[in-house]
């Protein structure tokens, strides 16, 4: 059963043309990613396959956007490498809000020294320098450290874990402080007289009227991620090579850019729609849930 | 007043350090200068004042939500602020006062609907009652304070607060607490619902024989509901005594001024007004003295250097040096 306020949300989300038109968009993406393997069958598609008489060929019969410089298909790759780019944009989005969540509410519900540490924490995060440390991060060779599970497969999971370290600091900050400013509301005070323990305050009266703000700071660094994503795989530091992903595909057609330029067209347009269509869902987000429930509005 | 007090309070203090960090100290803002008072079942302290005046802060400490900086708290006999260190005795006390506050827009969850907000104090402290005897304690409770069971699933939202402020009573009310703080519970209703929201209080203190801390600045509410009255200035009590007396015989120049500045519905009511310049002061630097000395139209040079102690006078306690000296005889008869 949908509550009204859900329903109330929900049209104000309908209403928002961009925020629509975005969420159809990453549907379709989403479905992509999803059925790529299934898709590419359908499609009589081999993204690995390397057709050596055919290298850099236009499009044409049995190549729909033609094929990159080692003869692969190029609409096969894209079609594949949109799992790559969703996944860890998905993925880190999810664990760097979590973390974030956890942070935020800690710091802002018990404050003190605890805060202090924690908000510092924050600002250093902040204030490092991305790129070059996101690189070096990239090119440590992990099993030397002992962690020998993030070199297996194509680096995924080491991909994760290193953007989900930077992207923590917006949603920790937001939470914090909506969390100051609701601890002080007359509800929080009131489950505190009924003696609920601050574990209960947290989760049952200040954790879901955080949410709404939290879903679209996440929906936003989605956009965030995919795009710092394909800077490291543009500089050779993501996944690693036979599995595309579209910064990867970005680096390849360097090389071709004179004879060949729309090699470097489709992954960067699939990147910019992407992303812009996360940005576009976060705004329509935030307007259908920016109608609070507001005293004052009286509806 | 023959009955036991459920709950004392016996110089009770709250400061509060403001604006401190790294490089500067912080101030000691002194929202509550000392308290004392009783609650006996089944009646009513008002405490009113301006805002600031630290009424708030007193309903906060009693709710157990602040801790005191300093003085004693009873509750039953036994030590609250003892006790809010122990968990299982923590739960214990709490339960035993409960709060609504002025705002009924903010005091309910937006996300949770009725029932499952009455629920609650029974969850966190009953764990012994089942999901059904919780909603059958709930509906219960929503009837007797005169909302509909159909109510129960529905959201704040959808409610006047008139209905919300009952919804804030009825959960005040689900732990059958002894003690409530009432902090202006009708001052942000319109005067048509005050007078049914005042009927319910008055209606459910009767029936459990509750001891009400009625926080106001509304005279003509307090008039109403009040046994006795405790009138605050700048976290200090300046007079205390029954309802009766202080409205029929003010002697505090505070409370005459407080008490000309309340309409009376008679044209033909001749006004004295007392008009009282300047603003309340800061607590983080109260005037020397009597706090209320520069806006006092008796102070003299005592006022300005000896703070007045609360002292009785025929029932009425008041902290003034002028009426201790009689000063205030000449200066303005008594209403």
């Amino acid at each position: 059963m949908i509550s009204p306020r859900s329903r109330r949300i929900l049209r104000r989300f309908v209403g928002h043309w961009p925020g629509m038109a975005s969420a159809v968009v990453l549907a379709l993406l989403c479905l992509t990613a999803l059925f790529a393997p299934q898709i590419l069958t359908i499609l009589g598609l081999d993204p690995f396959a390397t057709d050596l008489f055919l290298l850099k060929a236009p499009p044409g019969p049995g190549h729909p956007l033609g094929t990159d410089e080692a003869g692969r298909d190029v609409l096969a790759r894209l079609i594949l490498a949109s799992r790559a780019s969703l996944t860890v944009g998905l993925t880190t989005a999810l664990a760097a809000s979590a973390i974030g969540t956890l942070i935020g509410l800690w710091a802002g519900y018990f404050g003190g020294r605890v805060d202090s540490i924690l908000m510092r924490l924050t600002d250093g995060a902040i204030a490092l320098p991305l790129l070059p440390l996101l690189i070096v991060l990239s090119a440590i060779d992990y099993a030397k450290v002992g962690l020998d599970g993030l070199n297996e497969g194509s680096g995924l999971a080491r991909m994760v874990l290193i953007l989900s370290l930077f992207a923590w600091t917006t949603v920790a900050r937001l939470v914090r402080a909506e969390t100051m400013s609701l601890k002080t509301r007359d509800f929080v005070v009131a489950a505190t007289a009924l003696g609920a323990t601050p574990g209960r305050v947290l989760r049952r009266h200040i954790l879901p009227n955080v949410l709404g703000a939290v879903i679209v700071a996440t929906t936003l660094a989605i956009g965030n991620v995919i795009l710092l994503e394909s800077v490291l795989s543009f500089l050779g530091l993501g996944l690693s090579p036979p599995t595309p992903s579209w910064g990867g595909m970005l680096t390849n057609a360097q090389n071709t850019l004179w004879d060949r330029p729309e090699l470097a067209l489709w992954p960067g347009l699939a990147i910019f729609l992407t992303v812009i269509a996360f940005n576009f869902l976060g705004d329509g987000l935030r307007n259908a849930l920016a109608a609070r429930e507001n005293p004052a509005a009286g509806r | 007043m023959s009955n036991q007090a459920v709950l004392s309070a016996r110089d009770l203090k709250r400061d509060y350090e403001v604006g401190g960090s790294a490089f500067s100290k912080p101030k000691l803002l002194r929202a509550l200068a000392g308290a004392s008072f009783d609650l006996f079942p089944g009646k009513t302290l008002a405490v009113v004042g301006e805002s600031g005046c630290g009424k708030s802060t007193l309903g906060r400490l009693v709710t157990m939500i602040e801790k005191p900086t300093s003085g004693t708290l009873t509750l039953d006999g036994k030590d609250v602020v003892a006790g809010l260190s122990n968990k299982a005795e923590a739960k214990q006390l709490r339960q035993d006062v409960q709060i609504v506050f002025q705002d009924p827009y903010g005091s309910l969850n937006p996300r949770h609907k009725i029932g499952s907000m009455l629920e609650e104090p029974l969850k966190i402290n009953r764990p012994d009652l089942s999901a059904k005897d919780r909603e059958e304690l709930g509906r219960q409770m929503m009837a007797k304070v005169g909302l509909r069971p159909e109510h129960y699933s529905r959201y704040p939202h959808m409610f006047s607060g008139g209905q919300r402020q009952r919804i804030a009573i009825a959960r005040a009310l689900m732990l059958q607490p002894k003690v409530i703080v009432l902090d202006e519970p009708v001052s942000a209703l319109d005067v048509s619902i005050q007078a049914q929201v005042l009927n319910l209080l008055n209606d459910v203190q009767e029936e459990f024989k509750l001891a009400y801390l009625f926080i106001s600045h509304d005279l003509s509410v307090v008039k109403h509901v009040a046994d006795e009255v405790m009138v605050m200035y700048l976290g200090r009590p300046v007079e205390k005594g029954s309802c009766e007396e202080i409205f029929a015989n003010p002697q505090h120049p505070y409370t005459r001024a407080l008490l000309s500045a309340t309409p009376v519905a008679d044209p033909r009511h001749k006004r004295d007004r007392i008009r009282l310049t300047g603003e309340i002061p800061s607590p983080i630097a109260p005037p020397p003295g009597c706090t209320f000395h520069p806006r006092c139209p008796l102070a003299n040079e005592r006022c300005r250097a000896e703070i007045p102690e609360l002292l009785d006078r025929g029932g009425t306690l008041i902290a003034c040096h002028a009426v201790e000296e009689g000063r205030n005889q000449e200066a303005a008869p008594a209403a």
